[in-house]
């Protein structure tokens, strides 16, 4: 009788989170139709993951075809944004860039997301002196100043998009674990978590399937703010000449060969800072808006 | 007040000790034999069982790691691969410029910051307030690298007024702290902007309305003094972005300080170079986080220190 009772009461406590959820994602998408910035934001990326896609569509040349011929020519019909040192169109060639640029911020992020949701819950689910010894690498890792520990992995694993892809990942795991760990410690404490564990849930049911799902809302502006962090790591990388090697058409790679010429092929450096800044700005613009439509504190 | 500093000092040197583990066991990912890397291409066998010998390298991972840290206790860096230099002697050189590019960066993302967030905040909602807060939105999302580029590309190109790269006089020193101080000062205005409008809705201001001061005593005198606060933090951590922004801006204004030195250091190949600048520029991050630390509950009295 009691353990039905029990269940009556889990069950009922779960189904009112479940409504409790569904009106806050309505609340949520409507929160972020009625923020402009948001919007604004969101047609961005859009129009990136969509420029992304027709890449072989849109271009008009060959992005790797050399043609000294038509070396550093500037903007015209024949080629809106000029043409390189080599003679490669460079419309065409941040194109198909731009899948690498959004690649690399996807999949760093990606990278950092996982293994720091997954510290994060550990060290919030367990505490003592797991979340002592996770926490206490973590601040470590917070040590290293701005873009400094990616360059040291790069340089232990040496130059690649790929090492870089890994290099910026790692350092973005401390931020999403620190979020994760802490909204997991708030969650855990709730009524129904308590019930579910009386119904004998182990640990891995509790964390993936209850706690996890009602700590998103944190994890995804985080991703939002770090995609753009990420592609500005990433493209400074290989402007630096540690990612994306020749003849890549990766932006930040394109940069640093436009930098060569600034004096007389400006537009080889300004195109591709261009493209950088508007995704960059789109994912501010979306993570700013994504945070006050599911942050209580900003509602007014 | 010393003894919260003292306490500090005591949490900081876990940290410090994770630091150089982190940079000890990074370096130890690099692929290949160490003692070959060290000794270099065409060295003989012998020279590199020598070297592998003299440095411990056949000594067990954790003997290594306490005698890399007796080493840095000692000041003792390493020895650059490229020109055989001690690694710290080329740091100190390279450091001060470093430190003095942050200084002159961080000064303007201070003061650009707080008179954007200002401005912005005294008449909210006005275009005044959404001018300056799409500039600071654009001034986030810019490439430092690529702002730094555009700069030169006007000012030392185009109008030839400052000097296109180096590190020789105050004009050398304009371009690349505005193209690293301008990130910071986008944040700093954006925070400085909600925490007055936070601060400016309070009673206190009201009450100070009320009694017939002037906005300008209320805005300067009560507003931005508590509107601060929050934004020392944000100064704080702004100073650990701008230290890996210097390997950025170095590398585009040709500045030969310590973020560069690193970079060209990857590039060698030259491993001890790196693992000393990484390093050193930690640690220097390290002991500014504790000097913003002590400086907010300075300001902050509402903490007790103890």
């Amino acid at each position: 009788m009691t353990v039905n009772t029990s269940i009556v009461e889990t069950a009922d406590l779960m189904l009112a989170r479940r409504q409790v959820r569904r009106e806050k994602r309505k609340s949520f998408y409507s929160s972020i139709g009625q923020n402009k910035a948001a919007v604004v934001g969101g047609i961005i990326i859009l129009l990136y993951i969509s420029m992304t896609l027709l890449a072989p569509v849109l271009a008009p040349y060959d992005p790797y075809s050399i043609n000294l011929n038509e070396k550093l020519q500037s903007p015209s019909f024949a080629h809106w944004m000029g043409t390189d040192d080599k003679g490669r169109d460079i419309l065409s060639r941040i194109l198909y860039g731009s899948r690498l640029s959004l690649g690399v911020g996807f999949s760093s992020v990606f990278f950092g997301a996982f293994f720091g949701i997954l510290l994060g819950l550990i060290a919030g689910y367990y505490g003592k002196w797991v979340d002592t010894i996770i926490s206490r690498s973590l601040d470590v890792m917070l040590a290293f100043p701005g873009i400094l520990l990616a360059l040291a992995i790069i340089s232990a694993l040496g130059p690649s998009l790929i090492n870089v892809t890994i290099a910026v990942g790692v350092f973005s795991i401390p931020l999403f674990a620190r979020i994760v760990r802490g909204s997991t410690m708030e969650v855990k404490q709730l009524e129904y978590i308590d019930a579910i564990r009386t119904l004998g849930a182990n640990d891995f049911i509790i964390i993936f399937r209850h706690i996890f799902p009602n700590i998103l809302s944190p994890i995804i502006v985080q991703g939002s703010m770090r995609l753009a962090t990420a592609i500005l790591s990433a493209a400074g990388l290989s402007f630096l000449g540690l990612g994306a090697q020749p003849p890549s058409p990766e932006w930040g790679a394109m940069l640093s060969s436009g930098r060569d010429f600034i004096f007389s092929a400006p537009y080889m450096a300004i195109f591709p800072g261009i493209m950088i800044s508007i995704l960059v700005l789109g994912f501010n613009l979306f993570g700013d808006g994504l945070r006050d439509a599911l942050d209580p504190r900003m509602k007014k | 007040m010393i003894f919260f500093i003292l306490k500090r000092l005591m949490q900081i040197v876990p940290v410090i000790l994770g630091v150089t583990l982190v940079v000890f066991l990074i370096m130890q990912m690099v692929p290949g034999d160490s003692a070959v890397i060290l000794a270099g291409e065409g060295a003989s066998k012998e020279t590199v069982e020598e070297l592998r010998e003299d440095l411990g390298l056949n000594r067990p991972l954790y003997e290594q790691y306490f005698s890399y840290i007796g080493n840095i206790f000692q000041g003792d860096l390493g020895y650059s691969l490229k020109n055989n230099q001690p690694v710290l002697e080329e740091i100190l050189i390279r450091l001060p410029i470093t430190m003095e590019l942050a200084f002159f960066s961080i000064l303007i993302t201070v003061v650009l910051g707080l008179i954007a967030g200002i401005i912005s905040a005294v008449k909210p909602y006005s275009f005044s307030d959404i001018g300056v807060m799409l500039v600071a939105l654009l001034g986030i999302s810019l490439p430092s690298f690529w702002l730094g580029l555009l700069l030169m590309y006007v000012f030392s190109i185009k109008l030839q007024w400052l000097p296109v790269a180096g590190w020789d006089s105050m004009a050398h020193i304009v371009l690349p702290a505005i193209t690293l101080g301008a990130g910071g000062a986008a944040i700093v205005a954006r925070m400085t902007r909600s925490s007055m409008l936070e601060v400016v809705g309070q009673d206190y201001i009201r009450t100070a309305r009320a009694k017939g001061l002037k906005e300008h005593v209320i805005i300067y005198k009560h507003a931005l003094r508590n509107a601060l606060i929050p934004v020392i933090t944000v100064v704080g951590l702004q100073f650990g972005s701008l230290l890996g922004g210097t390997v950025l801006v170095e590398s585009v204004f040709a500045i030969n300080g310590l973020g560069r030195m690193i970079v060209d250091a990857i590039r060698t190949r030259d491993i001890p170079m790196v693992q000393g600048g990484v390093l050193v520029a930690s640690l220097v991050f390290v002991f500014v986080n504790l000097l913003v630390d002590t400086l907010y509950r300075v300001f902050n009295k509402r903490i007790d220190l103890n």
